[in-house]
C-alpha cells in the first residue's frame, strides 16, 4: 500500500513536472455520437468518447456515459486527436516587420542557454487562430547562429506562459552548417563545412570535458572547480543523450553529414527541413533519426530536382522508413499545418500517414506519445470535433478540448469580422 | 494583299475539310467541366478547335484526327488567373523615384522565367504581372498568357485593359526599408495622397497646354512661330488615366487610404480597376460595393507588417457577401501555384460555395483584367484555356495534372513524370567511354 501510495505520489510529481496536472473540472463530458479516429487503431464509425480529469476516460463504441456527465452531441461530426504543430514560432511573432515583436532569434553563433518558452506571449493574436483549426499543441523553436537555443513543447492554451508550457524544454536546436552555393565555396565546400562541424564537435568534447572536471573536483575538494561556463553548461543535457538536438539541415551532402554527425557524437537527434531527404531516403531510414519537415509552402532550391520535390519529399521518405512529422514552420500561418500534410498526401504519401504526421508521429518524435497524438483511454484530452477531414481546406473545426477543457474559438479573424458585420 | 487573304482563307477551309488538326485543337472527354458560370457538366467533355472552345456537352464527337485528353474521374476548369503577381519580369520596382508612370513591365517581360513553368504546374493560364508597390504612382502593368516557350510578345493578352499601379502606405512611404541619405518624399500617408493629387494636377495642366496648341494650330489665324508643348512620357500616362484608356490597380492595405484614394479618383475622374491587398476591404465592403471596385487579395497571407495585421482570412468571403469583386492573388512565384487551394479556404472563412470559391481564382479575376469575354469560365466561344486537376480543385488532396492554353498543351503531369523518370534512369547509368576517344 504504502509503495503504491509513494508511486502515486511520484506519478503526480511526474506529471506537474511535465506541467499535465492542473485544477481540472471534475465533470464528466461525453462527446456522443461522433465518428471516432483515434488513429491508432481501428476507426469507430460512431461512438462515445468520455472526459475526465483531463484525460480520456474512455473512448468506443459502447461506452456508457455515467449520469450528471456533460453530454456533447457530435452526431455528423468527427473525432480526431488534435495535432501537433513540430516546429513554429507562435508567442514569439507577432507582426513580420516589427522587430520589437519578434522572440525567436538571438544573437551570437551559441546559444544553448536560451529557452523559446521563456519568450511565449500567450496572449498572442496567432495562438487562437491556430487553436481554432484544431492544432492542440506546438513546438516553438529558435533560431539563428549555429546553436540556436532550446525549443520547448507548447499546449495552445492558458493565461500565462506557465500554463502554456509542457515541457520547457525537448530539444536544442542546431543549424547544420550549410555551404553556400558560391563559387568560391565550390572550389573547397568540404573545407567550409567541416571547419563549423569541427567548431560544434569541439563545443560538445569541452562540453564533456568541463563535465568530468566538475565531477571530478566534486569528488575531490583538492581539485579546482572549473569556472562557471554558460554555453557547457547547457550543453551538457546534449551530451548525457538527455536532450535530442533538432538540427537543421536541407541539402543532401549536408543531410549526410549531419548523420555522419550525429553518429560520431553518439547524440539523440531530429532533423528539421530535410527538404532533400528524398535523395538520401534510404541513409535516412538507416540512421534512425526522425525528421520534422517544414513548410511546404516552398520552391526546390534546384530546379533540375523538379517542381513537386517539396511536395513528394515526406511519401519518399515515408515509404523508405523515416519517421516523421510536419510543421507550419510559421506563426501568422501556423494554422495551416493540416495543409501541408495534405499537400504531400497531394503527391504520394498515404492519407493516413499524412494524419499521423500531425499527431501521433510529432507526439513519438518529441517523446510524448504517452499522453498524446492519438484518442485512446488514459491520454490527454486533446480532441477536435469536424464537420470532415481534419486535413481539408475546406472542413470546419467545431470543437477543440485541450487537456479536456472545451475552448474558446473565438480568434481576432472572428472578431473583426463580427466588429465591422455590425457596422451600420 | 487582298488574294493573300484570299489564300489564306482557302487554305483553312481545306485544311478543316481533310480533319487537319492544329495543336490548338483537342477534345477532353469524360470529365467533371466545372464552367464556373454555366454549371457543373458532369461526365461531361469540352471541344476546343483552334485554341477556341467549340463546344461543352457529353458524347460530343471526335473530329478525326483531333487530340482526346481521357479527362474520366477528373476535373476540368478554366485555367486559373492571377491578378497580382511580378513574375516574368527583370524588373519590378523602380523606387529612384517615386513617381514612374513612364515605366512599362512589357519592356522587361522574361519570357524564360521558370515561374512561368510553375505557374502552369498550378493550373494558371494568365497573368497580371505587375510593378511594385515602392511608388505612390508606379509603372504600368501587363496582362500575358503562361505561354511557356513562346516569345514575351505572344504571350501578352491585347484585349485586357491598360493598368497603372498606385501604391498607398507602408511601401511607397519606404516604412520598413532602411534610409539611406537622405529620405525620399514620401515619408508619411499624407505626402502618398498630396504627391499623386500633384502629380494628376501637373496632367490636368499638361492637357490643357495640348489642348490650347492643337486648337490654335487648327484656327485660321494660328501664330507661324507656334511652339508645341514639351512631350512628357510621365503626363502621357496620367492623361491616359483621366481619358479613361487606363484603370487604375491600387496597392492598399488600410480601409481610410482606400476611401482616400476612392476621393482623388473622382476628383481627377479616372477609374480604379480594383484595389490590390486590401487587408481591411471588410471594413469598408460596402462604400466598394457602392463604388463597383474590386479587390485582389490574398486569402489568409497576413501580419507580415503592421498595415497588414487585421487582415482576417473572412475578407474574401465577407467583400463577396457584400456585393464586392473579389480575386484571390498569388504576388509570389511561390503561392502562384497553389492558389486553388486558397480560394478552397474562403468556403471554411465564411462559407463561400464551391462556385463562388472558383470564382476568385477564375472568372473574377477575368472582368478585373477586362478579358471575361475571351477567358475566366469554359464556355463556348471563348479561348481553351483549361487545367485538369486528378481532384476536385478545392480539395486539399487536388495535384493538376494538365494546363491548356488556347487548346495546346503548356504542362502536362503525365510527361513529367516520364522525362523525370528517364532522367533519373539516365543518373544511374554508368558514363560510357568513347571507344578510340584521343584526348
Amino acid at each position: 500500500m504504502k509503495r503504491k501510495v509513494i508511486a502515486c505520489i511520484a506519478l503526480a510529481f511526474f506529471c506537474s513536472s511535465l506541467g499535465w496536472a492542473r485544477g481540472e473540472d471534475a465533470q464528466v463530458i461525453a462527446i456522443k455520437g461522433a465518428k471516432i479516429i483515434p488513429v491508432v487503431g481501428e476507426d469507430i464509425q460512431e461512438g462515445t468518447i468520455l472526459i475526465k480529469d483531463g484525460k480520456i476516460e474512455d473512448v468506443g463504441e459502447n461506452v456508457t456515459i455515467p449520469p450528471g456527465a456533460k453530454i456533447i452531441d457530435a452526431t455528423g461530426l468527427t473525432a480526431y486527436p488534435g495535432m501537433i504543430d513540430s516546429f513554429c514560432h507562435l508567442g514569439l511573432h507577432e507582426i513580420g516587420s516589427i522587430r520589437a515583436t519578434i522572440d525567436y532569434r538571438e544573437a551570437g553563433r551559441f546559444n544553448p542557454q536560451v529557452k523559446a518558452v521563456e519568450a511565449l506571449r500567450p496572449d498572442s493574436v496567432h495562438i487562437p487562430i491556430s487553436r481554432s483549426n484544431g492544432i492542440t499543441s506546438a513546438v516553438v523553436v529558435s533560431t539563428g547562429g549555429l546553436i540556436s537555443g532550446q525549443s520547448g513543447l507548447i499546449r495552445l492554451l492558458g493565461w500565462t506562459p506557465e500554463e502554456l508550457v509542457i515541457k520547457s524544454s525537448v530539444a536544442m536546436h542546431i543549424q547544420f552548417p550549410t555551404v553556400r552555393r558560391s563559387r568560391r565555396a565550390e572550389a573547397q565546400p568540404q573545407d567550409q563545412t567541416s571547419r563549423q562541424v569541427d567548431e560544434l564537435k569541439q563545443l560538445l568534447n569541452e562540453a564533456r570535458y568541463y563535465q568530468k572536471r566538475r565531477a571530478a573536483a566534486q569528488k575531490d575538494a583538492r581539485l579546482p572547480l572549473p569556472e562557471f561556463d554558460e554555453k557547457l553548461e547547457f550543453l551538457l543535457p546534449v551530451v548525457n543523450g538527455q536532450l535530442p538536438v533538432l538540427i537543421s539541415v536541407y541539402a543532401e551532402n549536408d543531410i549526410k553529414a549531419a548523420i555522419q554527425f550525429v553518429q560520431d557524437e553518439k547524440l539523440k537527434a531530429i532533423f528539421f527541413g530535410v527538404t532533400e531527404g528524398w535523395k538520401v531516403a534510404d541513409n535516412l531510414a538507416k540512421s534512425g533519426i526522425p525528421v520534422v519537415f517544414g513548410s511546404l509552402y516552398a520552391m526546390p532550391s534546384n530546379w533540375e530536382d523538379g517542381y513537386d520535390a517539396i511536395y513528394r519529399n515526406p511519401g519518399v521518405l515515408a515509404k523508405a522508413g523515416v519517421k516523421f512529422a510536419f510543421s507550419s514552420q510559421s506563426a501568422t500561418l501556423a494554422k495551416d499545418l493540416p495543409y501541408h500534410a495534405a499537400k504531400a498526401a497531394a503527391f504520394g504519401l498515404d492519407r493516413r500517414e499524412a494524419l499521423k504526421g500531425v499527431t501521433l508521429y510529432p507526439a513519438q518524435i518529441w517523446g510524448v506519445d504517452d499522453v498524446l497524438g492519438s484518442l485512446e483511454k488514459g491520454k490527454v484530452a486533446n480532441i477536435v470535433l469536424a464537420d470532415g477531414d481534419m486535413l481539408e481546406l475546406r472542413t470546419n473545426i467545431k470543437y477543440v478540448f485541450i487537456d479536456g477543457k472545451q475552448t474558446d474559438l473565438s480568434n481576432i479573424y472572428t472578431e473583426l469580422l463580427e466588429k465591422y458585420k455590425r457596422r451600420d | 494583299m487582298k488574294r493573300k487573304l484570299i489564300c489564306l482563307f482557302v487554305s483553312l477551309c481545306l485544311a478543316s475539310l481533310s480533319g487537319f488538326s492544329s495543336a490548338q485543337d483537342l477534345l477532353i472527354k469524360n470529365g467533371t467541366i466545372l464552367t464556373v458560370t454555366k454549371g457543373t457538366v458532369s461526365n461531361g467533355d469540352v471541344l476546343v478547335v483552334g485554341g477556341i472552345i467549340k463546344k461543352i456537352g457529353r458524347d460530343i464527337k471526335a473530329p478525326s484526327g483531333i487530340k482526346v485528353i481521357d479527362a474520366a474521374g477528373k476535373y476540368v476548369m478554366p485555367g486559373v488567373i492571377d491578378s497580382h503577381t511580378h513574375i516574368a519580369l527583370t524588373g519590378t520596382n523602380e523606387t529612384a523615384n517615386a513617381i514612374t508612370p513612364e515605366v512599362v513591365m512589357r519592356d522587361v517581360l522574361n519570357a524564360e522565367e521558370l515561374s512561368i513553368y510553375t505557374a502552369l504546374s498550378g493550373g494558371v493560364t494568365m497573368v497580371h504581372t505587375m510593378h511594385g508597390s515602392g511608388n505612390p504612382i508606379g509603372g504600368e502593368n501587363i496582362v500575358i498568357k503562361m505561354k511557356w516557350g513562346k516569345t514575351s510578345e505572344e504571350m501578352i493578352v491585347p484585349q485586357a485593359y491598360r493598368t497603372l499601379k498606385f501604391a498607398l502606405g507602408e511601401n511607397p512611404k519606404r516604412a520598413n526599408s532602411p534610409i539611406t541619405g537622405t529620405p525620399r518624399f514620401p515619408q508619411s500617408r499624407m505626402g502618398v495622397n498630396s504627391i499623386i493629387r500633384r502629380e494628376f494636377l501637373k496632367a490636368k495642366n499638361y492637357m490643357e497646354q495640348w489642348d490650347r496648341y492643337l486648337k490654335a494650330k487648327k484656327s485660321k489665324k494660328a501664330a507661324k512661330n507656334l511652339v508645341p508643348p514639351r512631350k512628357d512620357l510621365q503626363m502621357e500616362q496620367l492623361a491616359d488615366m483621366m481619358r479613361g484608356k487606363m484603370l487604375a490597380r491600387c496597392h492598399t492595405y488600410r480601409a481610410d487610404e482606400t476611401l482616400e484614394f476612392i476621393k482623388l479618383s473622382k476628383e481627377f475622374g479616372f477609374k480604379i480597376a480594383a484595389f490590390e491587398h486590401i487587408s481591411e476591404a471588410f471594413k469598408i465592403a460596402q462604400e466598394l460595393a457602392e463604388e463597383g471596385i474590386g479587390i485582389s487579395i490574398f486569402l489568409d497571407n497576413w501580419a507580415y507588417k503592421v498595415e497588414a495585421s487585421e487582415g482576417i482570412a473572412y475578407n474574401a468571403a465577407f467583400c463577396t457577401q457584400q456585393g464586392v469583386l473579389v480575386s484571390i492573388n498569388s504576388d509570389s512565384g511561390e503561392r502562384i501555384r497553389r492558389l486553388f487551394n486558397d480560394a478552397a479556404k474562403s468556403m471554411k472563412y465564411g462559407g463561400l460555395s464551391e462556385e463562388e470559391a472558383l470564382k476568385l481564382v477564375t472568372i473574377n479575376p477575368a472582368i478585373q483584367l477586362g478579358v471575361e469575354k475571351i477567358t475566366g469560365s469554359l464556355e463556348v466561344g471563348k479561348h481553351g484555356d483549361i487545367a485538369i486537376f486528378n481532384e476536385h480543385p478545392l480539395s486539399a488532396y487536388t495535384l493538376c495534372e494538365m494546363t491548356i492554353i488556347e487548346g495546346e498543351i503548356y504542362f502536362d503531369r503525365a510527361q513529367y513524370l516520364k522525362e523525370r523518370e528517364e532522367m533519373e534512369k539516365k543518373k544511374k547509368e554508368p558514363v560510357k567511354k568513347k571507344k578510340g576517344g584521343k584526348r
